[in-house]
């Protein structure tokens, strides 16, 4: 049943069963004693983030088959907007600031989108990575804004109250779970949706929905919006985490690293999203311990996995369950 | 006469300096098929894309219940009531045949894309779009093939499925585009009963090459050639017509 465009959607018993005691992992991994601990749980919590920027891609990319070369443009916007929202003495309320961090990167989403989501194919590839360069390059060439230098963040935002001190790691750690947790929720609803439905049906062929009525023109500018304003919610994450903005969280490098980690997991379930930036984040560091020439290795990794599994490791594991299955 | 739903007027398509389809009028009535004969560049294709809103017309009116259609987008046509099948098999590859009829029939729900209710809402529970597409999976006779997917299933079911699909938006106004295309000698003859069974309900536009299915079919037959209609009328009067004969029939007719 491999025709081209078919994504794997529905998952199978053993990937949820998988996707479960993962989640039990990380859930349970701050309990463990280990040494570096500090370390590890902001590694894992920088995966957890890049992993809700991955999925927000994989709903362009692998839903709707709009691939976005200018995707970290979002991710980084909301991660400005919380710098800039922090004040120098004192943090700021989670409770309203995530929110509107967000609906910024939304909103630039929006009307970025407006032009972008009436090209097809290749020409939607370049313009988005266009807008992406012009906001970049927006905040790289202006002191207001930071410049190349980019800007701290000098407090993480307050949650106290409802009990969540995030200037601490470990709870942080959980307030990013919680976070990947519901966006994955969210969107694996959305999926399933009579949204999500025409989503699919737009990447698979958007000619044949125009010609049973859809107006495909909104769908996509939705579905664009949505995937930016939860890049945002990623980006905020990220900002707040690393206490530190600079415009290479909307550069093209990042942008390429939610493609590269869309593809590597698995498109289109955003549980491939998740897993390819676990997978992506873990080799890459692998990686940069081994040599300084990690980016030849990195690559080289990327197209042994395409090759070997062009429907990501999700999909190399539903193909192995597959055979086991079909032997009689 | 029946009730006239579809009113195409004076169309002309012009590609650079050739006109594909040139000063055409086409009426379509609901219980009769029209059919369009012709040879191949003929025009038949472009014609069906100018009603539907694939192409737009150079020159032109086409009135679909009483409203004028010309340049509008496809999607606002199909919603104004027009259902179309096209000759090159036009569905969703990946998804079962019950998945390709349940977009078809859910384009005719309110759409609401901006509204998050309708994100977190289950396509599945749509009781009103469950039944239209059961209704015309069964019409087009692919009841058996529901949960199959549409890539493997054989190519004449893959136009009954072109057929559920258009059924599903539940169109006053057919245009199939070649739906006996490819098919069987068994295939055709159910397609043929469909598309009679149809007939009561729609207005239908047949393009088609099968002789004996459009000489069974068809209440009103026009002839195009090179873009231009030759011949327009019953099917007795356009096959005695001389100018048929000599241009598409052949001698032997």
């Amino acid at each position: 049943m491999s025709s081209p465009k078919a994504t794997l959607e529905k998952l199978p018993r053993g990937v949820q069963i998988l996707l479960a005691l993962g989640a039990l992992a990380l859930a349970a991994f701050p309990f463990v004693p280990m040494e570096g601990r500090d370390f590890y749980l902001q590694m894992l919590t920088q995966m957890m983030i890049l992993a809700i920027f991955a999925m927000s891609l994989d709903l362009l990319q692998g839903v709707t088959g709009l691939v976005s070369l200018g995707h970290a443009a979002y991710f980084g916007l909301a991660g400005y907007a919380l710098a800039f929202l922090t004040p120098a003495d004192n943090p700021i309320s989670l409770w309203w600031s995530l929110p509107l961090a967000a609906a910024a990167s939304g909103l630039a989403a929006l009307v970025i989108g407006f032009f972008v989501v009436r090209t097809h194919g290749i020409y939607f590839i370049m313009v988005t990575m266009a807008f992406a360069q012009m906001i970049y390059f927006l905040f790289f060439d202006n002191k207001a804004l930071g410049g190349s230098d980019g800007i701290y963040v000098y407090f993480k935002p307050d949650a106290t109250a409802v009990g969540l001190d995030l200037e601490d790691k470990t709870h942080f750690y959980y307030f990013t779970l919680a976070a990947l947790i519901g966006v994955y929720l969210l969107l694996r609803r959305i999926l399933f949706s009579p949204f999500g439905r025409a989503l699919s049906g737009i990447r698979v062929n958007e000619h044949r929905m125009r010609a049973v009525g859809f107006g495909t023109f909104g769908y996509k500018l939705a579905a664009f919006t949505l995937a930016g304003t939860l890049a945002g919610v990623a980006g905020y994450l990220w900002a707040a985490q690393t206490g530190f903005v600079n415009p290479e969280l909307m550069g093209f490098h990042m942008s390429a690293h939610a493609i590269m980690m869309v593809i590597l997991g698995g498109m289109g379930n955003f549980a491939g999203a998740i897993v390819g930036a676990f997978a992506f984040e873990y080799v890459m560091h692998f990686f940069k311990d081994l040599t300084k020439h990690w980016q030849l290795l990195m690559g080289t990794f990327i197209v042994l996995v395409v090759i070997v599994a062009p429907r990501g490791l999700l999909g190399l594991g539903e193909r192995f369950a597959a055979r086991k299955g079909d032997q009689p | 006469m029946s009730e006239l739903l579809l009113s195409a007027q004076h169309l002309t398509k012009r590609f650079g300096g050739l006109a594909a389809v040139n000063d055409v009028s086409v009426d379509l009535f609901r219980d009769r098929i029209h059919a369009v004969i012709g040879p191949n560049g003929a025009g038949k294709s472009t014609l069906t894309n100018l009603l539907s809103g694939d192409l737009p017309p150079t020159a032109g009116s086409i009135r679909l219940n009483g409203e004028e259609t010309a340049g509008h987008a496809p999607e606002s046509i199909s919603r104004m009531g027009l259902g179309r099948s096209y000759q090159k098999t036009n569905i969703f590859l990946p998804f079962t045949v019950w998945d390709n009829v349940r977009l078809a029939a859910q384009s005719r729900e309110r759409h609401s894309p901006w509204n998050p209710l309708h994100w977190v809402s289950s396509a599945r529970g749509l009781a009103r779009v469950n039944e239209r597409c059961e209704r015309a999976i069964e019409l087009a006779g692919l009841t058996h093939r529901t949960h199959t997917v549409a890539a493997t299933i054989s190519h004449g079911e893959q136009r009954q499925l072109e057929i559920a699909m258009t059924l599903a938006t539940e169109p006053t106004v057919l245009l199939l585009d070649e739906p006996l295309a490819g098919m069987g000698q068994a295939e055709a003859e159910s397609m043929v009963a469909l598309l009679q069974r149809l007939k009561k309900d729609h207005a239908m536009m047949l393009v088609e090459h099968d002789m004996d299915a459009v000489f069974a079919l068809a209440d009103q037959l026009t002839v195009m050639v090179n873009g231009q209609v030759i011949a327009s009328g019953s099917p007795v009067e356009v096959r005695n017509d001389p100018l048929v004969q000599a241009a598409y029939l052949g001698e032997e007719h």
